[in-house]
């Protein structure tokens, strides 16, 4: 399979005045590749959405690569955007929507960009299993469910051949998360575009990604395969990730909890930056990064 | 028999509750009634404003309500007249002023560095003389006429609109809709046009018709200043100025005084309930308080 998206080596910095700068993305890699889904995982705070903010233009690189179909990102300015085969969901069905227009027009606009005539607003609602009359409704009539289905269906209409979900599920009722969830995946694909699943439910990743990245601290440290990394976890903070999932086997076994919270991006620890909350920490990660893939942990340094 | 719940509430029900409060109601019956009057001033008015054939400064009696000035016209016919002069020049102005203040702000919001620095820059240049001197001074630059005062109102007008519309806009274009309208290829153009610019209407329209009876008043004290209408027109401004070297007839300046008055106070009452229908948060203070 040919690359989509190409990720090397990123660094997106966030610069405030009068504040040091906080690396959100610190010299990240990750590939896509075309018709795959890849799941992106990390506790709040890690540089997950700083991410794909960059890869559709919306954040600026401070250095590092990153490439759409061979062609580099540029960041979006005032100009229009002419790489419209990325497109994004976003985190908050509430805030995705013009209040303002009908639905079937904001969708509209996505099948513009496609130069499609044939298929009309109603098609792309009856995709994401809406009704069709809900074109001509305004966002405030609708659920937070509905509108991410909505949301969806504009960011299908443009036929992005990779699509973008910015913890597109993390705002709904558990109810709606898997079934949004799977809707993305299904939709991304049958129509043969890559999807790029940002969320930090390891458990609704593993249902629909093919391959799962685990990001910490603006790093990705650990790319897999999605069962072999929920069957057999390499790096720590993956095994720390997958044994905070709660398991409702009926013994009442509470998941363990991974001691600590993420510390500050912008004062990042010496070493390994895994290091102060690793279990299995050693001497060496004190003192070096281990900068390599596709585990990034010294335990695993390839040889 | 039984009545539907439902249908119980009338016209005056289906209102807004704050529509329905006594300063909401009094604001739009006095607006509503100088906007007949501007309109139909001719035949309302007894008397020709400009006629001078009356008895000269005569107080208000049956044929004269508000009694007549020193050149013997009648104040009542003149400060109808009046409203026809004032009324629609305020529109106007604020209209103007929303218009450029608002498309400044708007840009200055959006496209940010330069174009923010230069326009808010711009404004705060104004905002730093008091309002009524730098109009005086502007009005006096480009000569005494109603025009040139309205001209002067507005260049001190506008920055209020313009640092209103940046705020608003400032909150609103990071928003993700409209990110996703860019992602979908929308020039900044449109994307100010479709996805900013309606959904920061509201405040701004609160903000417009509550300026409308600052307009008003520097209006008419420019007239007074006689950096506005010219004499023979019956501007309330000019008809306080002229009744105030007739100080012991009272009429003369009484009366324009509370036309000035009621527009202002009509206007600010109805942005006042223009806001409070449209902030959430009020609209359910008042309906507490209403129950």
């Amino acid at each position: 399979m040919s690359s989509l998206l190409k990720i090397d080596d990123l660094v997106v910095e966030h610069r405030t005045p009068g504040r040091p700068v906080v690396r959100a993305v610190a010299g990240a890699s990750l590939e896509v590749r075309a018709g795959e889904v890849v799941g992106l995982v990390g506790e709040s705070g890690c540089g997950k959405s700083t991410l794909a903010r960059a890869v559709v233009g919306l954040n600026r690189a401070a250095s590092g690569s990153i490439s759409f179909e061979g062609t580099p990102v540029t960041p979006l300015g005032l100009r229009r955007r002419t790489m419209t085969g990325v497109q994004m969901v976003f985190q908050d069905p509430y805030a995705s929507l013009n209040p303002r227009r009908r639905v079937g027009d904001q969708i509209a606009d996505g099948l513009r960009v496609a130069g499609d005539a044939t298929s009309s607003p109603a098609d792309l609602l009856e995709r994401v299993g809406l009704p069709r009359e809900f074109a001509s409704r305004h966002p405030h009539e609708f659920s937070g469910g509905q509108r991410q289905r909505i949301a969806i269906a504009r960011a299908l209409a443009a036929r992005p051949r990779l699509l973008i979900g910015d913890e597109p599920i993390s705002a709904l009722d558990a109810s709606a998360q898997s079934q949004v969830a799977t809707l993305m995946r299904d939709l991304a694909v049958s129509s043969g575009a890559g999807l790029l699943f940002i969320s930090h439910d390891l458990s609704v990743v593993r249902l629909i990604a093919d391959r799962i990245a685990v990001m910490y601290l603006g790093r990705i440290v650990e790319v897999g395969d999605t069962a072999e990394v929920w069957a057999e976890p390499r790096h720590p903070y993956t095994q720390a990730l997958l044994g905070a999932i709660p398991k409702p086997d009926g013994m009442g076994v509470l998941p363990a909890e991974l001691p600590g919270d993420v510390p500050d991006p912008a004062d990042p620890p010496q070493g390994c930056r895994f290091h102060p909350r690793c279990p299995l920490v050693m001497d060496v990660c004190r003192v070096k990064e281990p900068e390599f893939g596709p585990v990034a942990c010294w335990l695993h340094e390839p040889s | 028999m039984r009545r539907d719940p439902l249908a119980r509430k009338g016209l005056l029900g289906r209102l807004p509750q704050a529509w329905r409060q006594p300063l909401a109601v009094s604001g739009v019956v006095i607006a509503v009634a100088w906007l007949v009057i501007a309109v139909a001033a001719p035949w309302l008015a007894p008397h020709d404003p400009l006629a001078q054939e009356l008895p000269r400064l005569a107080p208000p009696g049956p044929d004269h309500w508000f009694g007549t000035d020193q050149l013997g016209r009648d104040i009542l016919s003149r400060v109808m007249h009046g409203a026809r002069v004032s009324i629609p020049l305020t529109l106007a102005l604020v209209a103007l002023s929303l218009l450029i203040g608002g498309l400044l702000g708007a840009c200055a919001g959006y496209f940010g560095r330069w174009v923010d620095e230069t326009i808010m820059r711009l404004a705060d240049l104004v905002f730093a003389f008091p309002t009524v001197i730098l109009a005086m001074v502007v009005a006096a630059a480009l000569g005494a006429s109603l025009t040139n005062a309205v001209l002067a109102v507005l260049v001190v007008a506008w920055p209020a609109y313009a640092r209103v519309t940046r705020g608003l806009v400032l909150g609103v274009r990071e928003r993700e809709f409209v990110l996703s309208g860019r992602l979908l290829g929308f020039s900044a153009w449109r994307s100010l046009r479709v996805d900013v610019l309606p959904n920061v209407t509201g405040p701004i329209l609160v903000l417009a018709t509550l300026d409308i009876g600052t307009a008003l008043l520097l209006l008419s004290g420019l007239s007074f200043l006689g950096l506005g209408a010219k004499p023979p027109s019956p501007e309330w401004g000019a008809m306080v100025s002229s009744g105030v070297e007739v100080f012991d007839s009272w009429w003369v300046a009484t009366f324009p005084g509370l036309a000035i008055l009621t527009v202002v106070l009509a206007f600010n009452f109805l942005g006042d309930t223009l806001r409070d229908a449209l902030d959430p948060r009020t609209a359910r203070a008042i309906k507490e308080r209403a129950l």
